[in-house]
């Protein structure tokens, strides 16, 4: 019986990885990111957002699925007609737009988009809880839409697996009733707003960090638009994604929720959503508090009385920011301030006499460290005390043993290298910087060292 | 008079501030008119603020991507940076959050 069991599941684990292998491959032929093909409508009118057949009676089907939430007064046959006949477009299938589409689904909803151009990670699983192990390398669209039809096989997803930009989003857009923003960068914040305001589109918008979650209405019954309240992008060293940050699984999840719950107010016209409000989500200090929030202001470039911005921009430069919040290498350090992890690991070999600083925080260094290393986090290395104690260690050690810098991925090192050559001047040691960091250093050298 | 006010930092905005996010101020009293947001911001500066100032303000005002809240009202709605602060007021500094 036991191994009948295991039989059996073995077997509809191969039968499903078959199966999303046939669902990449079919999308692959199908013309990826070919906008036209993967169009849901592919009508002429693009104001017409349901060329489908539309749903004007519940089937008995219907009424048993969604009774709970049918007999709710505020809901009833007229709600969930509208949740029948209603598109949501949802921009990034991550943190936030998994519960997004989970429950939009669950709910009923005619149609959702799911937009992603990133395919899953097993490091997106903690929060992203759409997707499962045994698709990792699947496109996340794909997966989420795989997902939600395995929830709710009536809603029709499509996968868009593709970078939103200037050029596709308006013609995306305006074949969906509402928009939900669950994107991970400032450059497709801007991009989705004006796009929505361009095509007339209420945007549901989430954002989670650490502990922290936000979420918002803009363009909805004439409130204020993401520019009335930003009109000038933060400075990029300003910003902090999740994977610098780091973001506790279950807060993208309730503000995901949160942004399900308006989208349903908004398709069913219920309620006081958060239109000109703010809502502000503290899960270490265990509070929500919503914040009165401006009008829509009559000078907004985009959707004030006299809008300069009438068509759509190239938001990377607008932000000086990538529009995805991949890692990128920076290039501070001529490379003779620099060694390879190889190198370094011949220097550990030989025994020779070197100072090794790791600049990543505390934490990081409990999960993984080269042995040896004095920790400096990157945030203290300006510090007077950090400088003194640093310059006492190297007035004791002879003036030609190198000072070997490391940090996760070879980044803030080259930072810490500048600093501490400036600030140092007056001590005749050489400061260089581990290339790649840690990451280089579980690839190339060590590849039991674990990379997070 | 002395001011007692509360400020409050979060989104990441309370890095700045030894991650202390409440801070109970008081402001001592100005000899030429009423304590603004304004002056407000340059007390935060020279007073509260650890490092790297052009992080939280620009010139004589906060940043590109904070929010300030005046007893959990936008700034916008009660005058900005001439705003009059009165006792007990409630002044939260939010950064935007921008992952998912
Ligand atoms: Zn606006």
């Amino acid at each position: 019986m036991e191994s009948e069991l295991h039989e059996l599941r073995r077997q509809l684990q191969e039968k499903t990885k078959e199966i999303n292998r046939l669902n990449l491959l079919l999308r692959e032929k199908d013309g990826l990111g070919n906008l036209d093909v993967t169009l849901p409508f592919t009508s002429a009118d693009t104001n017409v957002s349901h060329p489908d057949i539309p749903c004007e009676t519940l089937s008995n089907a219907s009424i048993a699925r969604y009774s709970r939430q049918l007999i709710l007064p505020e809901v009833g046959v007229k709600g969930q007609l509208a949740l029948a006949n209603a598109s949501v477009l949802i921009v990034g299938a991550g943190g936030l737009g998994c519960p997004a589409a989970l429950y939009l689904a669950a709910a009923g909803t005619g149609c959702l988009g799911l937009l992603d151009y990133d395919t899953v990670e097993l490091s997106n699983l903690h929060r992203q809880v759409l997707h499962t192990e045994q698709r990792v390398s699947v496109p996340k669209s794909s997966s989420a839409a795989f997902g939600c039809n395995q929830l709710n096989s009536t809603v029709r997803c499509i996968p868009y697996h593709m970078q939103l930009d200037s050029q596709n989003a308006l013609q995306l857009l305006r074949q969906y009733d509402v928009v939900l923003d669950c994107t991970d960068n400032v450059a497709t914040r801007y991009l989705l707003n004006d796009a929505c305001i361009m095509a007339k589109k209420p945007l549901i918008s989430g954002s989670a960090l650490r502990f922290e979650g936000q979420l918002t209405v803009y363009n909805y019954q004439d409130g204020p638009c993401y520019r009335c309240l930003y009109p000038t992008p933060p400075p990029p060293e300003t910003v902090t994604n999740c994977s610098d940050g780091g973001v506790l699984g279950v807060i993208p999840g309730i503000i995901g929720c949160l942004q399900a719950l308006e989208a349903v107010k908004v398709i069913c016209s219920l309620g006081n959503t958060y239109s000109q409000r703010l809502l502000l989500f503290d899960g270490l200090e265990g509070t929500f508090r919503t914040i009165k929030l401006r009008p829509r202001q009559q000078s907004c470039v985009v959707c004030g009385d006299n809008p300069s911005v009438t068509k759509l921009i190239d938001y990377e430069q607008f932000c000086g920011s990538r529009a995805n919040d991949k890692e990128h290498s920076l290039e501070l350090l001529k490379p003779e301030d620099r060694i390879s992890a190889k190198e370094y690991q011949s220097i550990v070999k030989e025994k020779l006499p070197h100072l090794l600083i790791d600049v990543r925080l505390p934490v990081e260094q409990e999960i993984c460290s080269l042995p040896g290393a004095w920790n400096i986090p990157i945030g203290d290395i300006h510090k007077e005390e950090c400088l003194e104690k640093l310059r006492k260690k190297l007035q004791e050690t002879d003036d030609s043993v190198p000072v070997y810098l490391v940090c996760r991925r070879g980044n803030d090192s080259q930072e810490a290298v500048k600093a501490l050559k400036e600030k140092l001047k007056d001590m005749p040691h050489k400061f260089k910087d581990i290339y790649g960091g840690l990451h280089a250093w579980s690839k190339h050298v060590d590849t039991d060292f674990p990379v997070y | 008079m002395e001011l007692v006010v509360s400020l409050e930092f979060s989104g990441g905005a309370e890095l700045l501030f030894d991650k202390v996010k409440n801070h109970e101020v008081s402001l001592p009293a100005r000899a030429n008119g009423p304590w603004t947001i304004k002056h407000l911001l340059v007390w935060i500066k020279d007073n509260l603020l650890k490092e790297r100032p052009e992080l939280f303000v620009q010139g004589d005002t906060v940043r590109p991507g904070i929010l300030v809240l005046i007893n959990d009202a936008d700034w916008e709605l009660m005058g900005e940076l001439n705003y009059e602060l009165k006792s007990k007021d409630r002044i939260v500094f939010i950064s935007t959050l921008h992952g998912g």
